[in-house]
């Protein structure tokens, strides 16, 4: 115990003055998680809070065309600025404007929409036996042209086109009940009648899924303080693997070996002196996130209700983190080697874990090999537990998971300094 | 006392080639070292020393034969033999970030030694070797002697019956050559080996009593350095050392 705990306090020492060491495997995860989170946060507020904006060009003069407007502002998705219909091109005024959306009513609309819905009624009138105005051959309504920003996602895109069909819609649907309703009785509709029948459709609640079911939405903060705090794990690489392939230089593993001691003492040193840098490391971002965020304008960090879970989550995922940087720096040759492959290596185990791109949104083989990312395990443990309120339970396959990479890579260490004659 | 009783070092029909290699770098080879004694293992470069003090200090494993190290078995590795004999590499082989106490702290709990033994023993080093002064900085801003001298102290903190020295002055000043050769000799004097490698035969001649000349994995000669120089009629022993292995480059 004591040559364990002699070697610990080496380790310790040569880390802690080891400052631009510090700098990498602290400040620049921090950094990370704050600007990435920003970045991100804003986009969520651009969906969930900010209106889209849409610039309508009406060259329709009737009153449905002004009603399929109110509409589309009533959907609470688009922030309408209507444009002139004298000037030339819509195209223009959205790459003047920030305006993602453009629709050009079209001349006519509103005599068409009126017309269609005469004859539906009318329709409806003969059908129940009553006789009702219809035209032989009735002319459609003329479509209305949508205009779009191509960084608009398909889904966006969708999305969108749904909402401006519904606003048309509730304008034809309208029309036809006031037609409708006069033939029958001969009188107006009401508005309080009109506004009753329109609106009668079933709510939609909805609702995150949750494992305990609270309700608090998953932001920004909750997707990525995790995820970053995941990587900021990994990013010891470049330190501890450095670390290793110094010591091989310089020859102290060598001397080490004409020592009474066996290796396994130094090689456990190093893992618990950087498992405590990982610790101190989701302890400080996951600080961040808690009381720092909220002054940045930034939600703040809810942590889970399991916090036993979290600390197990962190502790294994830390240890992944540990044992890969271990085997990157007994196979490295230089520390240049050990410091490009380590920094390369956990972008591209980031992607595929799905750190950068959610691994829901995979296609193909990038599906299957997400699992080969220990990061994806680490994270589809914290998001169980962040964002669906899971428990240890509920992340338990997940870390059972990172545990058999853990212990491969602490084999393939092994093998390492087997080979190069090191234990 | 039997004569295995007084080797410190016996290697027999010992023989070592690195993989991938064709032809083996020490075959049948045989040195026998006494103990107590002051042996140097001299050679031109490439002529095995390393390897042979890495396959004496059981850091690379024999082929056949056996090496025996105070008569226990190298090739049978164990923390029993590890604390029999000290090792200062040609490199230097400590950590640069800590100060000369804290990697005596390290290396002396590595080497079995417990907390009162490393605080006396390092009090002790640090008087004898001059660097009581600098004792808590750190060793990255030291000059090439005093960290020569740091290297030697932790090859002999757990005071080593054996201790095998790789070129322990290259690259030093007279005064600290000086100051580490009195210390190898004050060592001697309390029973420890020295098996010592270098280049520097004015250095080797005045500590070694008795040489070895290594030459592509054979023993050229052994024996008492002054006897030697005696028989073969040679002033000193660069002489000596050229006369018996040839003027043209060997690495």
């Amino acid at each position: 115990m004591f040559k364990l705990l002699a070697t610990i306090k080496k380790d310790m020492l040569i880390l802690l003055r080891d400052k631009v060491g510090i700098a990498l495997i602290f400040i620049m995860p921090i950094v990370l998680v704050i600007v990435v989170t920003s970045i991100q946060n804003s986009t969520f507020q651009l969906v969930d809070k900010n209106k889209l904006s849409v610039i309508v060009c009406n060259t329709d003069t009737g009153k449905e065309s002004t009603a399929l407007i109110s509409s589309l502002d009533k959907l609470g998705m688009f922030k309408v600025v209507l444009m002139d219909p004298a000037k030339a091109d819509i195209a223009n005024e959205m790459n003047d404007t920030d305006a993602m959306l453009g629709i050009i009513i079209p001349p006519n609309f509103s005599a068409q929409v009126i017309a269609q819905s005469k004859n539906m009624a009318g329709k409806a009138m003969n059908s129940f036996g009553l006789q009702g105005d219809t035209l032989k051959k009735a002319a459609s309504i003329p479509p209305l042209t949508l205009y779009y920003n191509p960084v608009l996602q398909e889904s966006m895109q969708l999305s969108v086109k749904g909402a401006v069909q519904s606003a048309l819609q509730m304008v034809e649907s309208r029309e036809t009940l006031r037609r409708l309703y006069f033939a029958i009785n001969d009188k107006q509709l009401s508005p309080a009648l009109e506004n009753e029948m329109m609106n009668n459709r079933a709510a939609i609640n909805s609702i995150p899924l949750s494992k305990n079911g609270s309700r608090k939405t998953p932001n920004a903060t909750q997707h990525n303080v995790p995820a970053w705090t995941i990587f900021a794990m990994f990013f010891v690489v470049m330190s501890l693997s450095g670390s290793v392939v110094r010591e091989k230089i310089s020859g102290s593993f060598i001397r080490l070996k004409t020592l009474p001691t066996n290796f396994v003492v130094a090689l456990l040193s190093k893992q618990v002196t950087y498992m405590i840098v990982t610790i101190l490391q989701a302890t400080v971002i996951f600080s961040i996130g808690i009381w720092v965020f909220p002054y940045i304008n930034l939600p703040a960090l809810n942590l889970p209700t399991d916090l036993t879970a979290v600390i197990i989550t962190t502790l294994i995922c830390g240890w992944c983190a540990v044992s890969y940087s271990i085997c990157v720096g007994v196979f490295a040759k230089t520390q240049e080697q050990a410091n490009a492959f380590g920094a390369i290596s956990i972008v591209i185990m980031a992607a595929i874990g799905g750190l950068m791109v959610p691994s829901f949104a995979m296609q193909g083989i990038f599906k299957t090999i997400t699992g080969f990312s220990p990061m994806h395990w680490c994270l589809e443990a914290y998001y169980s537990l962040f964002l669906q309120a899971g428990k240890l339970s509920d992340v338990r396959n997940n870390l059972a998971l990172l545990l058999i990479i853990t212990v491969l890579l602490q084999f393939i260490t092994y093998l390492g300094l087997k080979r190069k004659n090191l234990i | 006392m039997a004569l295995n009783d007084q080797l410190a070092i016996d290697v027999s029909g010992m023989a070592f080639r690195y993989a991938g290699n064709e032809h083996d770098s020490f075959s049948d080879f045989n040195l026998q070292i006494t103990r107590g004694k002051r042996f140097g293992l001299l050679g031109p470069n490439g002529a095995g020393k390393t390897t042979l003090m890495s396959l004496l200090t059981g850091l690379l494993k024999a082929d056949k034969g056996s090496i025996r190290l105070l008569g226990h078995d190298v090739s049978h590795k164990n923390n029993n033999v590890n604390k029999l004999f000290g090792f200062v590499p040609q490199d230097l082989s400590f950590y640069n970030e800590l100060s000369p106490v804290e990697n005596l702290a390290f290396f002396g709990a590595w080497a079995g030694l417990n907390k009162n033994e490393i605080s006396e023993r390092t009090d002790e080093l640090l008087t004898i070797l001059g660097l009581q002064d600098v004792r808590n900085k750190e060793v990255q801003k030291f000059s090439g002697g005093m960290k020569r001298r740091i290297n030697l102290a932790i090859g002999v903190i757990h005071r080593p019956q054996v201790l095998f020295l790789d070129e322990p002055t290259v690259g030093v000043d007279v005064h600290t050559r000086n100051a580490i050769l009195d210390y190898l000799l004050t060592l001697n004097k309390t029973g420890t080996t020295l098996i010592y490698t270098s280049h520097q035969l004015t250095e080797a001649e005045d500590l070694c009593e008795q040489i070895a000349v290594l030459d592509k994995g054979k023993l050229v000669v052994q024996g008492e350095t002054d006897a030697l120089l005696k028989d073969h009629k040679n002033e000193d022993l660069e002489t000596f050392f050229l006369n018996v292995t040839g003027k043209e480059y060997r690495d």
